[in-house]
């Protein structure tokens, strides 16, 4: 067992993990944020995508101990201060970007991403990026548009193109 | 103008301020007191003989608390097959009991043979490894047609030719058939195979099972599209359980497709387990396992033939199908491939004869079952890929040619030779719209434009149909369903006048908390806000069906409005006593009961509060309370239909496909969200791409899978998919519900492979390519090769 003391969504965290215990497992089982979920054992479906130091990863391929001492956000971190949905979360909400819900906090995280990087996507920039968040119900229609409204783009002319 | 709430608004899903916010609670998600954890022992060979298990060692290890084997569950029920279907020659078929846990053999790879229940997960993953098994392994049978034929090599040792039934539709037909294909002036013949998918609902299947000692109940959290019908099975058939000692819950469910319908094994071990160590014991599936067990989808091999004049007169159609259902036989794997299958080959036109023959076959791979559409896009796929074969060989217009043999607007209602009864439809409205929405007309410009880029441009044609809302209890009690189809709610008035709803169907992305409250407040006049949808908890919700085969509006939404017209009813003779009148004379409009033609009216707050408060109430005639439930059988299935248009471009040098556009103009009967609406076409669309382009659920001939992970089963990804165009302003509404509305959560599944494929084949002609025919998924190597064949 090692200690480790990590910020999640801004609040000091110290726990005992094994070496084995990843950081999705560490999350979910030791912090009890459940809304970073685990849909694959290969690091492919993105459900899990958290900021560490602002950068997207796949929470499944981090050892916890190895997050010590940064920064981590999550979903349950997305939210304004006042607990109405973000910039990006009312986005997701007002184009339909969602349905089962479960690939949801990865897309959000991978969006946050997205747009720190690149303000102003093209449509297919947004699917290049969005590429390693599998999505099994929108379609990715909603999704793309939800990104592009979160981004200030007027939707129906970017998509256009 | 758009409307901004009730019946037809877009809606807002109030179900995602959870979900984005990460709270959600999903099977996984859920922790327990003293919550122990399942790990199972599963088959790394497709077909074996269990000779020895030795638990000794696993049990010894710390932290290990119980571990079972088949033994263990010897003595209980297998898990049934849904319906019983005949023989062409009058027999029932077989149905092999199917285990918790593998007794004996094992059938395929990833059948469960054991189970450990330990402190952590990895104490029992570790056990798992620690259990001493010694097979003997037997030849893998996985090709259907080798297993038909082989009468030594059994799946199961008491069937010899690994076949559970031959089934023809109509059998009465057949002559009639053989006899209009022998005088045909022309006869298209094609022989394609339906790609095995894995469903991939994106959140693994997980089960928790609790038992109170105490009490001696039971509940399981499990990751369902149906909760009672999971109880019944588990309680009755499986475990022996009295059902009312028996609650399960499907909390969120991140999607299902079809794959969270049926039973499965592991929801009676955690259920046993739990009673054995009187802890919980919590199970959850990783991906790997998930490919391995969640009931895969499709995996036909079909020959169809269609006659027909030289004019494209469609005059008789018969096809022989090979389904495989895998190594057991999981709860809807009979129906899918006849009832939801066979019934469905005349599509939306007007061919006279049918005759469907489809053998299902045993093989030692996972079980096969219903995915989304199940059975409905295996027909379409068949059929609309003979058409467009069938056009280009009498060199006939794939539009003109689907106009002509369409039902026409008065034939209505009409009764096909497969022996379904279409109540409505409008397939000429669906098709005008498509060749309106999808420019037709500019299609020549779009693909010179292409030309100009160096790639092949084509264009493909989908008209289909489904039938969906299933269905009537005593049409499939004579079909042999051992379940009835109907649906309940349960519409509680509460006393301060807001409302809770419990219904039988289960959201697991649907939209149902959203869409099933804009009804309840249009019907009732008060506010979606002020209305909750109540589903997935046995001990809650009345006993309804769930949610599949696009049912859960046409059926749950009418037992719902069913269940609201009660409220409305007793309401007015409250009313109508509040009020000094007579009841004739009460109207309910608005949220308000008035007196027809004065001022006097009372809120239905007022209603509500009265009945609670029965202060100045009828009493000697009326019970007090607000509470009504209702079921409801339909009278008929539901037929949406549609037609759909894709353009793709190949890429001669490499056979890469590309979908330059996709176009779909349904028709749905009304429409109550529009934006849910098209999330659904959109997702099954995808899905349709998918398994016309990327997926394939691929064994090989020892019966390993080989497409076991992300890394090798291609999902759909975001810059595999365009932008969809679509449509749902072509309206029939279905005549004999009460909301009119048809079902649309399969249609994109549907309607949309065949249109792909249609569209590579247009792609590859116009470039001079003689090729007819490429079976799915069309990557980029079957395309190159064929081209350069």
């Amino acid at each position: 067992m090692t200690k480790v003391t990590v910020t999640v969504n801004g609040k000091s965290v110290s726990r005992d993990v094994e070496g084995r215990t990843l950081l999705s497992s560490f999350l979910r089982d030791g912090l009890g944020l459940t809304g970073t979920h685990i849909g694959c054992d290969t690091s492919q479906c993105g459900a899990c995508v958290v900021h560490i130091d602002g950068l997207a990863v796949k929470a499944c391929s981090v050892f916890a101990v190895d997050v010590a001492g940064s920064s981590v956000k999550t979903i349950e971190g997305m939210a304004n201060a006042d607990g109405s949905l973000g910039t990006i979360q009312q986005a997701f909400q007002d184009h339909h970007g969602l349905q089962c819900g479960f690939c949801t906090p990865g897309m959000v995280m991978s969006t946050a991403a997205l747009l720190a990087e690149n303000p102003k996507p093209t449509e297919a920039e947004v699917r290049h990026y969005l590429e390693g968040n599998i999505c099994r119900c929108t379609g990715y229609h909603n999704i793309v548009k939800a990104v592009l409204a979160a981004s200030g783009q007027d939707v129906p002319a970017v998509a256009a193109e | 103008m758009p409307k901004d709430s009730g019946i037809g608004a877009s809606s807002k899903r109030r179900e995602d301020v959870r979900f984005l916010t990460g709270r959600g609670r999903y099977t996984a998600d859920i922790q327990l007191h003293g919550q122990t954890y399942a790990a199972f022992a599963r088959s790394p060979h497709a077909h074996a003989r269990i000779v020895s298990i030795d638990t000794k060692a696993a049990e010894a290890m710390d932290g290990v608390l119980a571990v079972f084997t088949g033994a263990d569950f010897a003595a209980v029920g297998g898990n049934p097959a849904g319906w019983l279907i005949q023989s062409r020659n009058g027999e029932t078929m077989k149905e092999p009991k199917r285990p918790v846990l593998a007794h004996g053999k094992v059938r395929h790879v990833g059948d469960a043979y054991a189970a450990v229940i330990a402190e952590t997960v990895e104490i029992a993953r570790s056990a798992v490894e620690a259990l001493d098994v010694v097979f003997e392994e037997l030849p893998a049978i996985v090709d259907m047609a080798a297993a038909v034929a082989d009468k030594t090599n059994r799946v199961h040792d008491e069937i010899a030719d690994n076949v559970c039934f031959d089934w023809g539709w109509i059998e009465d037909n057949r002559a009639a058939v053989d006899a209009a294909f022998k005088s045909a002036p022309h006869v298209t013949s094609l022989k394609l195979i339906n790609n095995r998918l894995v469903p991939n609902a994106m959140e693994p299947r997980a089960s928790i099972g609790v038992y109170d000692p105490g009490t001696e109940d039971y509940k399981l959290y499990t990751t369902s599209q149906n909760p009672h019908l999971t109880r019944l099975l588990v309680a009755a058939f499986v475990m022996g359980i009295p059902e009312h000692k028996l609650n399960v819950i499907a909390p969120d469910v991140g999607g299902g497709f079809g794959s969270k319908i049926y039973h499965y094994g592991e929801e009676a071990l955690v259920l046993a387990a739990s009673r054995r160590i009187g802890r919980p014991v919590k199970w959850v599936a990783d991906r790997s396992e998930s490919f391995l067990t969640d009931a895969h989808g499709r995996d036909h091999v079909t020959t169809i033939e269609l006659a027909s004049d030289k004019q494209g007169n469609f005059l008789a159609l018969r096809t022989e199908t090979l389904a495989n259902v895998g190594a057991y036989l999981s709860n809807f794997a009979t129906v899918t491939p006849t009832f939801l299958h066979g019934t469905l080959m005349a599509g939306p036109y007007k061919t006279p004869l049918v005759y469907v023959n489809v053998k299902t076959v045993f093989t030692n791979t996972a079980p096969v079952d219903a995915y989304r559409g199940a059975g409905r896009p295996e027909a379409t796929y068949s059929i609309e890929r003979v058409v467009d074969k069938m056009c280009r060989e009498l060199n006939l217009d794939p539009v003109e040619v689907r106009r002509k043999n369409f039902i026409q607007l008065d034939q209505f209602p009409y009764t096909t030779p497969v022996a379904l009864v279409y109540d409505t439809g409008n397939y000429q409205a669906t098709l005008d719209k498509l060749i309106d929405i999808g420019d037709f007309a500019g299609f020549e410009a779009r693909r010179a434009k292409s030309a100009k880029a160096g790639k092949l441009r084509g264009l493909g044609l989908s008209t289909w149909i489904e039938a969906c809302g299933i269905a009537p209890s005593a049409l499939v009690g004579a079909l042999g369903a051992r379940v009835g189809l109907y649906d309940a709610a349960t519409v509680r008035v509460n006393p301060t006048g807001n409302i809770s709803v419990m219904v039988g169907a289960h959201s697991h992305g649907q939209g149902h908390e959203t869409v099933f409250a804009q009804i309840v407040s249009s019907k009732l006049g008060i506010p979606e806000a002020n209305i909750d949808i109540v589903h997935g908890d046995t001990s809650k919700i009345p006993f309804g069906m769930g949610s599949y085969g696009s049912r859960s509006l046409a059926v749950c939404g009418s037992a719902m409005d069913r269940a609201l017209d009660k409220v409305i009813a007793k309401g007015k003779k409250i009313a109508a006593h509040m009020l000094e009148a007579a009841e004739g004379d009460i109207i309910f409009a608005d949220g308000k009961f008035s007196v027809t033609g004065t001022d006097k009216a009372k809120t239905f707050g007022e209603i509500a509060f009265s009945a609670y408060v029965p202060h100045n109430y009828p009493l000697e005639t009326l019970e007090p309370g607000l509470e009504e439930t209702a079921f409801y059988d339909p009278a008929n299935f539901t037929y949406p239909a549609g037609a759909y248009a894709c353009e793709v471009e190949v890429d001669p040098d490499t056979g890469r496909v590309e979908i330059a556009s996709f176009t779909c103009a349904d028709d749905f009967g009304n429409v109550m969200n529009p934006m849910i609406v098209e999330g659904q076409v959109h997702g099954g669309v995808a899905q349709g791409i998918g398994q016309a382009l990327l997926e394939g659920c691929t064994y090989d001939a020892n019966g390993q899978l080989t497409s076991g992970s992300y890394m090798d089963y291609t999902m759909p990804r975001a810059d595999d998919l365009p932008m969809y165009t679509v449509d749902h302003s072509c309206i029939t509404p279905c005549t004999h519900n009460p909301l009119g509305v048809k079902g649309c959560g399969e249609a994109g599944a549907i309607g949309s492979p065949p249109a792909v494929v249609n569209a590579v084949i247009d792609a590859l002609h116009r470039a001079g390519k003689n090729v007819t025919h490429i079976d799915m998924p069309l990557t980029p190597s079957r395309v190159w090769s064929a081209m350069n064949a």
